[in-house]
C-alpha cells in the first residue's frame, strides 16, 4: 500500500534512509555534498524505492564516501573504477536500480574511461557526479572541471587548463539522459533526480556544488553561503532561460535542467535477448 | 479581546551533527538562527514563517522544523 504523502509542515524524515551511527559525517563545515545527498534521498522517497532494490557504488574522494551514510546496499571501490563495478553488478543483478556518486575528478580524469564506455553502452543506471572543481581530499589539487584562471594548490598562478563540460561529454559519449544542477536549488535538483531515478538507461547528472575549504579559500570566497550565491546561483541558468537571456548574460555561465534526453536500447536487455536467442537453444 | 496565542513553531538542531557552517543562518530570510560557538541555535523563533529552507540547505542533517 502506498504511504501517504508526508504534510509540507512536517520536515523530512531523512535518518530512515541513513546509517545514523556515522554521523556526523567527514564532509566539511559548508561542503554542498550533504545538500546533494539530501536532494538524492527525497528523490528516492519521491519514486517509493525500496532501499533493498538500491545499490550505491562509488570510487574514491570526497563525494565517494556517500554510500557510507546510506542504508542501502553499498560498494565502496577503487579509484574511478565505480563504473566497471557497477557495470557487473548489473549484470550479475539486473533488478538492482543502480546510483553512482562520484567527484568530478573521480569520473573525468582517473575514471575518465570507464566513464565514457558506459554512457556508450547505455547500462541502466544513475551516475551523479558531484562537481566541486577542486580534489578536495587530497588537499585542493586542481581537477579537469577547475575553471581558467583558478587557484589551486598544484595551480599557484591560476589555472590554464580548459575545464571539461561534463553534460556535454556525456551527451557525446553516448548517455541517453544528460542533466546539470546545483547544490543551491536543492528542490529543483529533487525534480532532476526523481526524473533521472525514472529512466531507462545511462542517467548522468552532473551538480555543481562547492569545496568552501580548499577552493573557496585558495580563491579568495569568504564562505559556504558566499560560495553557493556566486557560483551556483550566479554563476547557472536555466533551461527555461535559455531563451530570453541575451547572449552577454550567457558568457562564462552553465545551463542547468534537463539537458538531453533519448530512448535507445539497453544494454542488459539486450544481452539477455542475446543469451535467450543464442545460447538457450 | 485578547488575540488567541500564536502558534510557534519547533525547530530541533542536532549539536551533535552541527559544524556551525552557517549555510542556515545565510539563506534564513526572516534571521531565526544565529551561530554560537560549535553549532547553530534559535535566536527569535517568533519570526520563523516555517519556509523550511535551513532543512532543505542543511549539508549535516542538523537541523529540523516542526510545524
Amino acid at each position: 500500500m502506498a504511504v501517504a504523502k508526508q504534510k509540507l509542515s512536517v520536515p523530512f524524515d531523512y535518518d530512515k534512509y541513513l546509517r545514523k551511527d556515522k554521523l556526523p559525517h567527514i564532509w566539511c563545515p559548508g561542503c554542498g555534498h550533504g545538500i546533494v545527498l539530501k536532494s538524492l534521498l527525497r528523490a528516492i522517497d519521491n519514486k517509493e524505492l525500496s532501499k533493498d532494490d538500491l545499490c550505491m557504488v562509488s570510487g574514491i574522494g570526497c563525494s565517494s564516501r556517500t554510500p557510507g551514510y546510506v542504508d542501502f546496499n553499498t560498494l565502496h571501490t577503487i579509484h574511478g573504477r565505480a563504473f566497471s563495478f557497477a557495470t557487473g553488478l548489473k549484470l550479475a543483478k539486473p533488478s538492482l536500480k543502480m546510483i553512482i556518486a562520484t567527484g568530478d575528478g573521480d569520473a573525468m580524469a582517473i575514471g575518465g574511461n570507464h566513464f565514457i564506455h558506459t554512457c556508450r553502452r547505455n547500462i541502466d543506471m544513475l551516475i551523479i557526479v558531484y562537481s566541486n572543481a577542486i580534489y578536495g581530499m587530497t588537499g585542493g589539487q586542481s581537477s579537469p572541471t577547475t575553471p581558467i584562471g583558478s587557484i589551486a594548490t598544484t595551480a599557484r598562478y591560476g589555472n590554464v587548463e580548459p575545464p571539461f563540460d561534463i553534460c556535454e561529454m556525456a551527451k557525446a559519449a553516448g548517455a541517453t539522459f544528460v542533466a546539470r544542477g546545483t547544490a543551491y536549488h536543492t528542490q529543483e535538483l529533487e525534480r532532476t533526480f526523481t526524473e533521472a531515478l525514472g529512466h531507462k538507461g545511462t542517467a548522468v547528472v552532473e551538480v555543481i556544488d562547492s569545496c568552501p575549504i580548499y577552493f573557496g579559500r585558495m580563491n579568495k570566497q569568504r564562505g559556504a553561503s558566499e560560495m553557493m550565491e556566486n557560483i551556483e546561483k550566479n554563476g547557472t541558468f536555466s533551461v527555461k532561460q535559455a531563451d530570453k537571456l541575451p547572449d552577454e548574460k550567457k558568457e562564462g555561465k552553465l545551463v542547468r535542467g534537463i539537458l538531453h534526453r533519448v530512448e535507445r536500447p539497453e544494454y542488459c536487455e539486450q544481452y539477455d535477448k542475446l543469451i535467450v536467442a543464442k545460447a538457450t537453444k | 479581546m485578547a488575540e488567541p496565542e500564536k502558534k510557534l513553531p519547533r525547530i530541533e538542531i542536532s549539536e551533535r551533527r552541527c559544524k556551525a557552517c552557517s549555510i542556515c543562518v545565510d539563506f534564513c530570510p526572516t534571521n531565526v538562527l544565529e551561530i554560537r560557538g560549535t553549532s547553530c541555535v534559535v535566536k527569535d523563533l517568533e519570526a520563523c514563517t516555517r519556509c523550511q529552507l535551513c532543512d532543505l540547505r542543511c549539508p549535516d542533517f542538523a537541523i529540523r522544523v516542526f510545524d
